[in-house]
């Protein structure tokens, strides 16, 4: 096509289109504020969708909590609420460094980006470290909802060494069987969010090879802006986890 | 650059501004909010320490809701987005708080007038 060189019209169209290559702005966007928000509003409604998920199983629980309280109350009282705050402080950690990721590869600091990336996925992958000691001492006293399921603790509590009295009220037998609801609501919430947790750690390692490549630190933030909004919003699910399934149940209402 | 291009092309956001200025927010401003959720976290579990009767839960979730409101605002930039992810966000913790308000109602108000 030598009549290309030749011609004036067709260079300026050939320079024209080199702007279309840069990820940030793709050809059939305006500009690139309008690809920016087309693209934060589709992680949007994404993230729309994830509510309604966990806001199912958050409704389950409201309503079982209400239907067998005092199961409820003695099953959430198990839980560690040392590693449960720990956890949140963990978790928050994570997103405070995965905010400041966003803000690396605004300012294009690639170096600063990659590891807030990587600090990122070592609190999150300590998350997961306190979920599995967590998980294991449920596995140990047998409160794993099924045929294992073992409800002595709940109709005969332990004595407290310190007051030398039972650590809970004992409930009668039928009563002590609901307590496997909240166990089972308990593990799949948590389950839940440990596997959207998981999956995100699986993303950072991607964004973390790619950014090493320098692909985020030159304009193009996307990824790492919509990683985050992901991120966070598994931080705000667990933000809502820990009081309902920890904290709420120290003073239950006399009936 | 002819009227009609520029019409379309709004590189300066001012013919059709839908599109929220990009801002970046600032390190400091997200230790200010890190600080703000960790002092969150301890409150709650202070809260949960304290007999507050039926006000428990109420203040659990209470202090949740703020933390949550400050990661969406702060943390998801959504303070610093357009009128449109604004009222996505805003649309879709409504359509939430609806579908809770109606089932619980449906479920509160089954056996009633049974016994």
């Amino acid at each position: 096509m030598d009549s290309a060189i030749a011609n004036p019209q067709a260079e300026h169209d050939a320079a024209e289109h080199e702007h279309v290559y840069l990820p940030q702005h793709r050809h059939h966007f305006e500009t690139e504020e309008q690809q920016r928000e087309a693209g934060s509003f589709g992680m949007w409604l994404f993230l729309l969708t994830e509510i309604m998920f966990f806001g199912g199983m958050f409704f389950a629980y409201l309503l079982y909590r209400n239907w067998y309280y005092d199961a409820f109350v003695a099953a959430s009282n198990t839980l560690n609420i040392g590693m449960g705050a720990a956890n949140t402080a963990i978790l928050i950690t994570s997103g405070f460094f995965m905010a400041l990721a966003v803000w690396a590869a605004e300012v294009r600091k690639k170096n600063v980006l990659v590891w807030m990336l990587v600090l990122t996925t070592v609190f999150g992958a300590a998350f997961l470290g306190v979920k599995y000691f967590e998980y294991k001492e449920k596995f140990e006293l047998h409160h794993i909802p099924g045929a294992g399921f073992d409800v002595s603790q709940f109709i005969n509590p332990p004595m407290d060494a310190k007051t030398g009295k039972p650590v809970g009220n004992p409930l009668p037998p039928d009563v002590a069987q609901h307590t496997q609801i909240f166990f089972f609501l308990y593990f799949a919430m948590t389950g839940m969010h440990a596997l959207h947790m998981i999956i995100g750690i699986g993303l950072l390692f991607w964004l973390i090879a790619r950014s090493q490549k320098g692909d985020f630190s030159a304009g193009y933030v996307a990824p790492i802006e919509n990683f985050g909004l992901y991120w966070h919003f598994v931080d705000i699910v667990w933000l809502f986890l820990f009081p309902l399934l920890y904290l709420i149940n120290r003073h239950p209402l006399a009936h | 650059m002819t009227e009609h291009e520029q019409h379309f092309h709004d590189p300066t956001n001012v013919t059709n501004p839908e599109h929220a200025e990009h801002h970046i927010v600032s390190p400091l401003q997200y230790v200010f909010v890190y600080i703000s959720l960790l002092i969150g976290t301890a409150l709650t579990v202070v809260a949960a320490n304290i007999d507050m009767g039926v006000l428990n839960p109420i203040v659990a979730l209470g202090i949740a809701s703020t933390k949550m409101v400050i990661v969406i605002l702060f943390f998801m930039h959504v303070k610093y987005q357009s009128n449109l992810i604004k009222m996505t966000v805003g649309a879709g913790f409504f359509t939430f708080l609806v579908l809770i308000t109606m089932t619980l109602s449906d479920y509160m108000s089954r056996a009633w007038g049974l016994w």
